[in-house]
């Protein structure tokens, strides 16, 4: 039994304007995710990709499907039911400039949903410490506020808050593609890490196929709301199928101007071929 | 985010600029906001006016000589000075000065009673408005709406026989009339707040809606909340002195307006009795309203500075004007430095030392970090560095030119026909009230004063050069119907649209789609060969480099420690930077190969 199952996930908009059509954005998204398991969502803009994250957080209600997590479905989900699973299912967002309350020290953000769900401040303190401790920040931060550190370091107070609760799924919604390359690797390496010690399992949203390559047991590949192919990391990544896969493997340059030059060509020629 | 409304900035968003300030801000901002309003010379002296009176009223039954009513017929109008009837005695033999005294408490009450209910009931109406679905936000913005119809003042004049004459009761309903205003403020922050990712994270923690809303909505409106309540208080305080003016209500309760309709009938009898209320009231309402312009200041920063248009980048260095050239370079950057004011005042360095160089028809990728200072140094050649940017040394030489020094109208002329620019977030760059046709064309016009038909066949040309499909449609099109890359698009055909000699990319294809970028990428290549112009890119990503550059220079923390030619940096990288950063690129054959992890202690 897998732990989160998505199945024939629907998700539409309103439209704009009075009694406008709803757009869908999500045409029936079937994608599991198993325990200790990172399963990578690629997909350009509007494909849909941070939509399924949103879903699955109960941030946006869903127009059809189901969705399930450890059995239970969750999609119709609200107040104290939904809040009840805030310990089970996390979240790491992209912009870490963002997603921290600028006006409230790393301590309060990381000890509010320990507090909330009933653990006493002595508690929260201690746990906050050893959550700092895991995510490689010093015990001074507990005091210091979101602005007096550096991007990769918020991404680092985000992880730890996600990882607060002790949940058993994160999701993850581009969480290094705001970082520098050097801190992008070091930041991964801290997802993989915390992956081996806690068994937690990770949906890992991004566009970057490189970056999911790095992370992901398995690859799901969104195409304007489809999901087009699913497979292991490695053959996703490397020997795609479909043609958007190969078209989007083939786009990405990579760091070497020889290499790149062949890549260029391949991908003209391929371009040609399906003109 | 802040918008930067200055002018020279206004085309050219200067992102990487802010990590650069603010980097060495931290410590003013940790300064307590009390500690900043104090400081504030005007928000001090209000301050203080207002506490040294509404504490003069407080001791009223201790110092005041009279009871406010209590009328003496000895002493009608008497003069100033009479004893025991300090500022004399009014028109039925009260004393003035008690009653000014009196009078200080009824304002405070006044503004008391009517901000708290406006606050209360704007608050909560804008909390719940801007936070809840959009049933709940139509039904609070129509109950507001109706309230702000309602006529202010003549209302509470109608009302007179429900609330007794009682001008407590008056500001209680006058605070409902205020909420609207309230509820404005605090709706569209809440608006702006509830899509914040730390509001969505504090959802997805599984904090209640009123947890959430107090903790952190609240916190983040607070601020122009207590600006607003300054004003209002204000706004009571002259109500209620009107309203008394105008003898509605009970005319047993002191007041500043009853007094000034009292001197008013005995103006020609004794112009001073109009004098003392009218003052005071008139210090207290001025008060309040410069407090809250002091506050505004403060707390949002919003004070204007004066700036110094078209004077071009400011330099403090010496420009050597007439130093070596070399003929076969186009851009030649020598010894470059760039500073901006720290915290203490003392100049911080962002850019140190550059050397930089450019043939024509070159590509040079300029590689860094966030902060590393390469869109610095792409700005100073634009000349487009923000005003607070000190040019503390070097030179710019473009085409044999120096740059440095040169004032606006100089670099104006420059920018567009010889030296263009791409920017990294295409639709920041175009004016969402204008057709994308008609700001090219203008651009194009300015560079070349080219006849209006003409430049319009031009830009069409462009738009299709540019691998736009219609371009008709794309040259009538607003910004907002167009994709990112399309936008892209149409400004690298206005960068070209001059044939410029060289060209500055600012991380041209950050913002887009991989499989866009490649396009974007492939465009500005064959562009490349065919106008033959040089290329400045800067950016971050090794793989765009690897693409397009002939050269790459590598800077860290404002320095470049590397530059060569592409194949041999990227072959044998000498510098430890440039082998870190290569190293940390995420490569095409590292794929994760250990299996899903072990599930430890979490029973399911």
């Amino acid at each position: 039994m897998s732990l989160l199952e998505l199945e024939d996930l629907r998700v539409s908009y309103p439209g704009r304007g009075f009694r406008a059509r709803h757009v869908e954005v999500l045409h029936g998204v079937s994608l599991d995710v198993d325990h200790g398991e990172t399963v990578g969502l690629v997909g350009e803009s509007g494909s849909g990709k941070t939509t399924i994250g949103r879903a699955v957080l109960g941030l946006v209600r869903p127009s059809g499907g189901s969705i399930r997590f450890a059995s239970q479905e969750i999609s119709g989900l609200h107040g104290r039911a939904r809040r009840g699973l805030a310990s089970h299912i996390q979240v790491v967002f992209q912009d870490p400039y963002t997603s921290l309350n600028p006006s409230m020290t790393i301590g309060d953000i990381l000890a509010e949903p320990l507090v909330v769900h009933g653990a006493t401040s002595r508690d929260a303190r201690s746990r906050v410490r050893s959550l700092l401790d895991q995510v490689g920040l010093p015990n001074d931060a507990i005091d210091r506020l979101p602005r007096e550190f550096s991007g990769g370091q918020r991404q680092r107070v985000a992880i730890a808050r996600a990882l607060a609760p002790g949940p058993q799924l994160i999701v993850c919604d581009e969480p290094v593609s705001a970082l520098d390359l050097s801190t992008q690797a070091r930041v991964l390496d801290l997802f993989v890490d915390i992956q081996r010690e806690t068994g937690v399992s990770y949906l890992f949203v991004s566009h970057d196929l490189g970056v999911v390559r790095h992370i992901s047991h398995r690859v799901a590949v969104l195409y304007r709301g489809d999901l087009v192919e699913t497979g292991d990391a490695a053959t996703v990544t490397s020997t795609p199928e479909h043609p958007y896969t190969q078209r989007l493997l083939l786009a990405a340059p990579v760091a070497d101007p020889a290499r790149q030059r062949e890549k260029r060509e391949e991908r003209k020629r391929l371009l040609a071929a399906h003109a | 985010m802040s918008t930067s409304d200055d002018p020279t900035t206004q085309t050219v968003r200067t992102h990487s600029t802010e990590h650069v300030i603010t980097a060495g801000a931290d410590a003013s901002q940790r300064t307590p906001t009390w500690k900043k309003v104090i400081r504030d010379p005007q928000a001090a002296i209000t301050i203080g006016l207002l506490a040294a009176i509404f504490l003069i009223g407080a001791l009223t039954p201790l110092i005041a000589p009279h009871g406010p009513n209590d009328a003496d017929l000895s002493m009608v109008n008497a003069p100033v000075g009479t004893s025991g009837y300090l500022l004399g005695g009014d028109e039925s033999g009260r004393d003035i000065f008690s009653r000014l005294l009196h009078s200080i408490n009824t304002a405070a009450i006044s503004a008391l009673i009517g901000t708290t209910v406006a606050l209360i009931v704007g608050v909560t109406g804008g909390l719940v408005g801007g936070y809840f679905n959009r049933a709940t936000q139509s039904i609070t913005e129509w109950t507001f709406a109706l309230l702000m119809t309602l006529p202010g003042v003549l209302l509470l004049i109608i009302l007179m026989p429900v609330t007794g004459g009682d001008y407590r009761a008056t500001m209680f309903v006058f605070g409902f009339l205020l909420a609207p205003g309230i509820y404005r403020i605090v709706r569209n922050l809440v608006l702006g707040v509830k899509n914040e990712l730390y509001v969505d994270a504090a959802r997805v923690s599984g904090l209640g809606n009123v947890r959430i809303l107090g903790r952190h909505v609240l916190s983040i409106v607070r601020g122009p909340i207590i600006i607003a309540a300054a004003f209002m208080a204000g706004s009571a305080i002259a109500v209620q002195s009107g309203l008394a003016f105008l003898g509605v209500g009970s005319t047993e309760i002191p007041s500043f307006g009853a007094m000034i309709s009292s001197g008013f009938r005995n103006l020609y009898v004794a112009p001073a009795q109009f004098l003392w209320p009218s003052l005071l009231l008139g210090v207290i309402t001025a008060s309040l309203v410069l407090l809250g312009n002091a506050l505004r200041d403060t707390l949002e920063g919003s004070k204007p500075k004066a700036k110094k248009v078209g004077a071009g980048q400011r330099v403090v260095a010496d420009v050597e004007r007439d130093g070596p050239t070399d003929p076969d370079a186009l851009l030649v950057i020598r010894d470059l430095g760039i500073a901006y004011p720290g915290v203490d005042g003392a100049p911080n360095e962002v850019v140190r030392g550059v050397n930089l160089s450019l043939a024509p028809g070159d590509v040079l990728g300029l590689v860094g970090e966030s902060g590393s200072g390469k869109t610095q140094t792409a700005f100073s050649t634009l000349g487009v560095l923000p005003s607070e940017a000190v040019i503390t040394g070097g030179s710019i030489r473009f085409d044999g030119r120096e740059l440095l020094g040169l004032d606006d109208t100089s670099m104006a002329a420059l920018r567009g026909s010889a030296i263009a620019y791409i920017p990294q977030e295409p639709m920041s760059n175009l004016d969402p009230s204008f057709r994308v046709g008609s700001q090219l064309v203008e651009g194009l016009r300015a560079a070349t004063s080219m006849p209006r038909k003409d430049a319009k066949a031009r830009v069409i040309a462009l738009l299709d050069r540019c691998g736009i499909v219609d371009p008709q449609r794309t040259f009538d099109a607003y910004p907002h119907e167009i994709s990112g890359g399309m936008a892209q698009r149409v400004l690298i055909a206005g960068a070209v649209a001059s044939r410029p000699k060289l060209l500055i990319a600012d991380e041209p294809t950050t913002a887009l789609d991989v499989t866009v970028q490649a396009e974007i990428l492939d465009l500005l290549r064959d562009l490349q060969h065919e106008l033959g112009m040089a290329v400045l890119l800067v950016t971050h990503n090794f793989g765009v480099v690897a693409d397009i550059c002939d050269r790459i220079a590598v800077m860290k923390e404002g320095e470049i420690v590397e530059n060569g030619a592409a194949e041999e940096i990227f072959g044998a990288p000498r510098h430890e930077y440039t082998r870190m950063l290569l190293g940390s690129i995420l490569d095409e054959d590292a794929v994760r190969t250990d299996p899903p992890a072990a599930v430890k202690g979490v029973a399911s």
